[in-house]
């Protein structure tokens, strides 16, 4: 989808860069980057630099930097016009859903998505780069990052440890500090899905090495507030 | 960042979080903050310094010997210090490099997803 929206704004000077943020690396990612057949540059971030030096705590999040290398919006939630989640609640009349799905579904039904307003923000940005009401001053981009407290940053090198031990093979090692980092930091998305990816449980399901699961997190949380609303 | 010793060396500092150690002190895009200490050019910095500077809290993990400094939080108590972007390099799915710097003039559209 992503490559669908660079095919109409690299033309107006905007080049799309996707990132996976990925632990398990290039083999977990390669099937869906090569099925998405990218013409734009597809990276892998194994160790969630985009987290540490950007403030992304979910996904999908966009950062736009401008053609002077001047973030001009910071870490928000993005979408190209459009989400396979929300397809999850487009289903023929009559169809029975199993009850683990529909709660799913209710959930994601109440979270703030919205692709259409994405995509306009995109296009203003890529019509009329400085002058668009959505690229910020340096000021509002900083003061909209996401807030950083000593606890928050501990919460981090928590989680850079985890990775560090994780990648070198210590993976019961990762454990203590990843579970220290969801306690400092616990609405920080990235950093629990990432460690639950690797507990063979379902996206959505408990597991036995953390407190709690995509869904009890969301439901816990409220689902209205999983992805901020974009603001111009 | 990951750390074998308490001492940092500037070049792994300034790769990993960006801070790029001067005469002026610490600085990482328009921002500069003074250090308790004058270093020499080249010269290994304590991360306590960094830790207390900056508010990178130092993170041990005794039993491997380890440490990470966390990333700054007591500047602008934000996850951002500046606007100016960081010098993301990444590996595409083969491995090669890319600077998302080097695809300036374009406009860049950063985007995180993941397969989790």
């Amino acid at each position: 989808m992503w490559q669908e929206l660079r095919a109409e704004l690299h033309p107006l000077g905007v080049e799309i860069v996707t990132v996976a943020l990925d632990t398990g690396g290039v083999e977990v990612v390669r099937p869906w980057i090569e099925a998405a057949r990218p013409e734009h540059p597809s990276l892998v971030d194994v160790a969630h630099v985009l987290d540490e030096r950007l403030g992304v705590v979910n996904v999908p999040n966009a950062v736009w930097i401008d053609e002077h290398g001047m973030i001009v919006r910071p870490a928000e939630p993005a979408w190209p016009g459009r989400t396979p989640v929300l397809d999850m609640l487009k289903v023929p009349e009559g169809t029975v859903i199993p009850p683990a799905l529909a709660v799913v579904r209710n959930e994601i039904s109440r979270m703030q998505i919205d692709p259409e307003r994405s995509l306009a923000m995109l296009r203003d940005w890529a019509e009329h780069g400085a002058d668009s009401r959505y690229a910020l001053a340096p000021e509002q981009v900083i003061a909209r990052s996401r807030p950083r407290t000593g606890e928050l940053a501990r919460a981090a090198a928590h989680f850079e440890l985890g990775q560090h031990l994780h990648r070198g093979g210590d993976h019961d090692a990762a454990i203590g500090h990843w579970r220290e980092a969801h306690r400092l930091d616990p609405d920080n998305r990235t950093y629990k899905r990432q460690a639950w990816s690797f507990e063979g449980a379902d996206a959505v399901g408990p597991n036995s090495a953390y407190d709690g699961s995509w869904l009890s997190d969301v439901q816990a949380s409220g689902a209205e507030s999983y992805y901020p609303q974009l603001e111009a | 960042m990951i750390l074998n010793s308490l001492l940092v060396d500037p070049a792994t500092l300034e790769t990993a979080t960006g801070w790029t150690i001067k005469t002026e002190g610490a600085c990482k895009g328009d921002v500069c903050v003074p250090l308790p200490t004058s270093l020499g050019p080249g010269s290994a910095i304590d991360a306590h310094v960094l830790s207390e500077s900056l508010g990178m809290p130092l993170v041990a993990d005794d039993a491997h010997g380890l440490w990470a400094l966390g990333p700054e939080s007591s500047i602008t108590g934000r996850a951002l210090t500046t606007a100016v972007a960081p010098d993301i390099v990444l590996p595409d799915l083969d491995g090669r490099p890319v600077r998302i710097a080097d695809l300036r003039p374009m406009k860049v559209v950063l985007v995180a997803w993941a397969s989790w």
